[in-house]
């Protein structure tokens, strides 16, 4: 190709150490389940609801005035496709829950569309994971989950739900969208957890 | 006697089902109660499965996900698919 690509090359020794099964994309494809959902930001909210039914709202105003942070990290999809070294801009899950009380082991993201994924709360805390509103410096296009989505990039791309507007917390792990129809419940690209029962 | 049969029993009309073009199907949507020939949903394909949805409601009717070992199929969008006797 000729073309060097910053954040490629010169780390990782030529991008060699993607997960296993997985080969390296310049291109941003964008997957969807269902139409893209357009949703304004006057109109946008984000609700936390927790395992005793309590909810914490967010509108547009209140999640852009929270400290932002700019993450950049490597993004693995389960068809087989990684992007490394991505840039966001977005509100960290910690500081997003810092105030709900919670005893919860468990988060349902609910998406705009009617999306949903499981992920073990613990995943959602300690810097692993973002409400994005800003890619690669630009406010987030809707194909790609804005106004906001969540960003989870140590699991697979299918846990950072595009559109996302909530967390529901459980005690108990229910079954996301593609959970619910074999692939897996965690999803660590590390250890290929693809299919449920790999 | 029971007065139902072994799921096996249902094996036979299934694969009669699955061997006829189910595109050609009448598929009513359990979200509306639309009621249209399956060819007509809205199928998207660039993602980890295939989706069917109701042109209707956008209701998801379909979802087929393909593993290296199995195949799973989700019809609960569908009140029912109806296909000629042949
Ligand atoms: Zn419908």
């Amino acid at each position: 190709m000729g073309i060097v690509s910053p954040g490629f090359t010169g780390r990782r020794g030529g991008g060699t150490d993607l997960p296993p099964g997985q080969y390296l994309t310049h291109e941003f494809p964008v997957l969807s389940a269902g139409p893209t959902p357009h949703i304004l930001t006057d109109h946008w909210e984000f609700t936390v609801t927790t395992e005793t039914g309590e909810k914490y709202k967010w509108d547009w105003a209140a999640l852009t005035a929270l400290p932002a942070e700019e993450i950049t990290k490597d993004i693995h999809c389960v068809t087989r496709w990684s992007k490394l070294q991505t840039t966001w801009k977005g509100v960290s899950l910690d500081t997003l829950l810092a105030d709900v009380e919670t005893g919860a082991d468990f988060a349902m993201a609910h998406s705009y569309g009617g999306y949903t994924t499981n992920l073990p709360l613990e995943d959602l805390l300690d810097g692993q994971s973002w409400i994005a509103y800003e890619y690669d410096g630009e406010p987030l296009h809707a194909e790609h989950g804005g106004p906001a989505r969540l960003l989870v990039p140590h699991l697979y791309f299918w846990k950072s739900a595009k559109w996302v507007r909530g967390l529901v917390l459980s005690d108990s792990e229910d079954l996301g969208f593609w959970e619910t129809a074999g692939y897996h419940e965690y999803g660590d690209p590390w250890k290929e957890q693809r299919y449920a029962g790999d | 006697m029971s007065d139902y049969l072994d799921g096996n029993a249902a094996a036979g009309a299934l694969s009669e089902l699955f061997a006829v073009d189910l595109t050609a199907a009448i598929a009513q949507c359990n979200g509306c109660g639309q009621t249209t020939v399956f060819a007509e949903s809205r199928l998207y394909v660039d993602a980890p499965g295939m989706i069917a949805r109701c042109a209707g409601c956008d209701t998801v009717l379909l979802r087929v996900v393909t593993t290296p070992t199995n195949t799973y199929l989700d019809l609960r969008g569908l009140t029912y698919l109806r296909v000629p006797n042949s």
